[in-house]
């Protein structure tokens, strides 16, 4: 069974790989380059989704998917669970660690700030994926104020 | 407490599914953005090397291990306390050479590869190939440098995984700059 380092030094590994490298230069070569890692987030998020153990058959309420996230989810990745959980109930959501672990070691302040959403892409996309599997479809993007807390806002997307 | 174990275990058995579905992702970029497998084996060494560099020194402060003294002894404490400690298995070392400055690791089962099947269209791809940087790495931050390579695979058809371990020579320490 693989140690969370192992983890955590690929994740830095691919980022350091995937956000420069841009197939496909255009005007939106940031915007790319985010995607790529997101894309990787995504399809990781899909299988734990379906991997890790529901405590009832279906989600009925879109409230018990984020809190499945916030809880089982976030358990599996961290070994520990997001710190906050908000909503306008009309499908806006945000969550907020206040430690984020991809984060900690970059320290904390402001120092590394503009670094950071690099190390956030992967996630975002990893929550959105979860959600995929659970049968909500997503928007999720992520800010940091002040390292290593950071929110990640999701919008359910209805059909 | 049987409580709390089984939580630790259920927790490590996820962290350790994350990595793999994270390497899984991973190499299945890299396939898309390299055109033939020997650059996508190039790419996952590239990046196991520089993991490897880090990872050596999560593995000193965590382990009692001192200088090795050998390479037998260098053998013993990377398939009995660094595969262990990171990946959940214990290889089992074999084939040395006379001289002693080669010995194979045999993986009887690699967790990178749970889930995965190798299509045709990538023979040549070297899946694991992450782990052959990562040895390297480690190693010559401790001064050795080595080459890593697989020999056997089980996604090939192979009964086993081998990794093939070979000496190249100590790194001497720097020249402060300016001196040649």
């Amino acid at each position: 069974m693989a140690d969370a380092v192992l983890f955590e030094f690929l994740h830095t590994e691919m980022v350091a790989e995937l956000w420069a490298p841009d197939p496909d230069p255009g005007s939106g070569g940031k915007r790319r380059s985010l995607s790529v890692l997101e894309g990787l987030g995504f399809r990781v998020g899909q299988a734990l989704g379906e991997r890790l153990p529901l405590e009832t058959p279906a989600f009925r309420e879109e409230l018990d998917a984020l809190k499945f996230l916030c809880r089982d989810l976030w358990a599996a990745m961290f070994q520990k669970h997001m710190d906050g959980l908000r909503t306008n109930h009309q499908g806006t959501y945000v969550l907020q660690d206040n430690s984020f672990p991809l984060l900690v070691t970059m320290g904390s302040g402001p120092q590394y700030l503009e670094e950071a959403p690099k190390f956030l892409a992967f996630t975002c996309g990893l929550l959105c994926g979860a959600l995929h599997t659970l049968g909500f479809q997503s928007l999720v993007t992520a800010s940091v104020a002040s390292l290593p807390a950071c929110k990640f806002q999701v919008v359910i997307q209805k059909s | 407490m049987s409580r709390q174990a089984n939580r630790g275990t259920e927790s490590k058995k996820m962290s350790s599914e994350l990595f793999t579905l994270t390497y899984g992702a991973l190499v299945t970029q890299l396939c898309k953005d390299y055109e033939n497998d020997e650059d996508v084996n190039k790419q996952l060494d590239r990046m196991g090397y520089n993991i490897g560099v880090r990872l050596i020194e999560d593995f000193l402060a965590r382990s009692n291990v001192g200088r090795c003294h050998d390479f037998r002894e260098t053998a013993d404490v990377i398939a009995k306390v660094a595969f262990k400690m990171y990946l959940g298995i214990t290889p089992s070392i074999t084939n040395w050479s006379p001289a002693g400055d080669e010995f194979s690791l045999i993986l009887e089962n690699n967790p990178l590869v749970d889930f995965v099947e190798l299509p045709d269209n990538h023979s040549a791809l070297i899946y694991s190939n992450l782990l052959c940087g990562v040895l390297r790495g480690a190693l010559e931050m401790v001064q050795m440098a080595v080459e890593a390579k697989f020999v056997q695979d089980t996604l090939k058809g192979d009964g086993v995984t081998e990794i093939r371990m070979r000496f190249i020579r100590r790194i001497e320490d720097n020249l402060p700059a300016g001196e040649e």
